[in-house]
């Protein structure tokens, strides 16, 4: 991978928190939780950290921790974005036909 | 295989805008849906892009790890019940947290001679992950009522802390110092994680909103520090999405409970202030008490009522009930509405999902600031299971300790009903005024038994 100058790096961290703050301040208080469960999946991204660190290990110690990272950041990744879809699917405009009601 | 840098960056750009995206999407719950969709995909291109990188070997470990990782989460999302989604929300931040760490930790161990710059992303991926794992399964714990809800203290706790995390972060400059040894990191992880402990451990289960988004921005920041570690712009910029909405939710979750931040960690609330609002109450005034008949007989003949809903009616597992009582009252041509307080349920926006997933339309469901004016012209207010966000003691009361934190205006109400399992405080542990104002009658009994018969006895009104 490209290794960018550090000032570069903080300069896409800066900007990249101010936008955070200006989209997620525009989310309603109705949407909370399910931001919340889906900024749990976009944190799941460090399976990009555990794949290269998996991917590249040569040694057994490395393959150990890559293999529990794996396991953790897949766990991360597709857990929060099925609990995100399934919270999602809930909000719905009027009630539905009490057939597909769960309880 | 990818090998053109330039091609990869291009790649990860598109994750980037599709997580951008997907948050954009949250702004209203008719698109939020789609959102996660497009997050989802971005997601794929980042991981096909990482999987094609030059150098990248290992298969069977990575579509082990990878199985192994999916299945748990796959069944773990599709299982979990409504109620429990603040254990969820915080496992997975435990588990990111974790992740973050451990790639800390592998890279330590790699790198032969690590400069200072990535020294110090490496300290703070190691730091911050772990304290988000340690203080995430700490969170779950009271969450899943493995440990107790209650502040669990000890004398000189904040001390303690405070001495621990300072070890942790003089390791951490020792290292960046040039303290290259093995042991400096694991040393500071082991110190971080009892500090994740310790510092979750003394936090009540009413300050578990703000503990869980903190926890949420912990872990968006340690993958952004992973990110430095790496030199991959990706998880720079998602972790400090993720960082920055955490951050968010913190303080709108702190500003609704009008507490600052160093105060929910280091306050331990619940545990000074027990009683002092009690001497205020005995003059005179008495609870009234009342039958489901009688309060089927004013929601029937009401024009406007609104539900005010706290977690004890999630407790009960009564929010299907409510909804079909609504549903009953609003095909009186009765305009129920719900009033959600910014900390009802136990993280940011539960009690949203819970009645969400009893098929109340998100129509119905009306924020603080939007229904608090229409309390005035409301018959009937019905409580239930919420206590201190209804307590007027926040506005009138300086002596009170929720005084000063915004509260749903129950009391402006025509006439207001209270459904209680009895005349226990609530978790702030303080009386709440409400129950003795002459216009409030009280519904003793479990929330779900009592809307059950509330519902019978509408039908025969």
């Amino acid at each position: 991978m490209t290794s960018l100058p550090l000032v570069i790096e903080l300069t896409i961290l800066v900007l990249a928190a101010f936008l955070g703050f200006e989209v997620i301040s525009k989310v309603p208080a109705m949407l909370h939780t399910p931001l919340m469960s889906g900024a749990n999946f976009i944190h799941g991204i460090v399976i990009v950290g555990a794949i290269i660190v998996l991917g590249g290990a040569d040694d057994t110690f490395t393959k150990i921790v890559g293999f529990i990272a794996m396991v953790l950041a897949t766990a991360n990744v597709v857990g929060g974005w099925f609990v995100t879809d399934r919270m999602l699917g809930m909000f719905k405009r009027r009630p539905e036909p009490k057939k597909d009601e769960r309880s | 295989m990818i090998s053109d840098p330039d091609v990869v960056g291009l790649l990860y750009l598109v994750t980037i805008a599709c997580f951008v995206i997907a948050l954009k999407f949250l702004s209203s719950p008719k698109h939020a849906r789609k959102g996660n969709w497009i997050g989802g995909a971005g997601m794929l291109v980042a991981i096909g892009t990482t999987l094609l990188l030059e150098g990248i070997g290992n298969w069977a470990l990575i579509a082990v790890g990878g199985l192994i990782g999916g299945v748990v989460g796959l069944v773990g999302a599709r299982n979990v019940r409504m109620t429990a989604m603040p254990q969820m929300v915080a496992i997975f931040n435990g588990v990111g947290g974790g992740a973050a760490a451990l790639v800390a930790l592998a890279e330590w161990h790699n790198e032969a001679g690590p400069t200072w710059d990535s020294t110090t992303s490496i300290v703070l991926s190691a730091l911050i992950g772990s304290i988000s794992f340690a203080g995430s399964i700490i969170a779950f714990a009271k969450l899943q009522e493995l440990l107790s809800g209650r502040p669990i203290v000890f004398p000189g706790q904040n001390v303690v802390n405070i001495l621990v995390l300072l070890a942790a972060a003089g390791l951490g400059i020792a290292a960046i110092a040039g303290a290259h040894e093995q042991w400096v990191l694991w040393a500071l992880v082991a110190l971080a994680l009892l500090f994740g402990v310790m510092f979750v451990l003394p936090i009540g289960g009413a300050d578990m909103p703000v503990v869980i988004s903190l926890l949420n921005a912990f872990t968006g920041i340690a993958a952004s520090a992973t990110g430095f570690v790496l030199d991959s712009t990706v998880l720079i910029v998602s972790g400090m999405l993720v960082g920055a909405a955490g951050t968010l939710l913190t303080l709108l979750m702190a500003k609704a409970m009008n507490r600052s931040i160093a105060n929910v960690l280091f306050g331990a609330f619940g545990q000074v202030q027990t009683g002092v609002g009690t001497a205020r109450t005995d003059d005179g005034r008495t609870v009234r008490a009342t039958t489901a008949e009688d309060v089927a007989v004013q929601l029937s003949f009401a024009r406007k009522v609104i539900v005010v809903p706290g977690y004890g009616m999630a407790v009960a597992q009564a929010q299907h009930d409510v909804r079909q009582l609504a549903d009953i009252l609003e095909g009186r041509g009765v305009d129920v509405r719900y009033a959600i307080h910014p900390v009802a349920g136990r993280m940011p926006g539960h009690m949203n999902v819970l009645l969400a997933e009893a098929n109340v339309p998100y129509t119905q469901l009306s924020e603080m600031d939007e229904i608090n004016p229409e309390f005035a012209q409301t018959d009937v207010a019905l409580v239930i299971g919420a206590n201190d966000v209804t307590n007027p003691a926040a506005r009138s009361d300086p002596g009170s300790p929720i005084y000063g934190m915004p509260i749903l205006d129950v009391d402006k109400a025509a006439s207001i009903i209270v459904l209680k399992r009895s005349m226990n405080p609530g978790f702030a542990g303080i009386d709440n005024e409400l129950y003795l104002d002459p216009k409030t009658t009280m519904l003793f009994g479990d929330a779900k038994e009592s809307i059950l018969k509330l519902i019978s006895a509408v039908k025969s009104t």
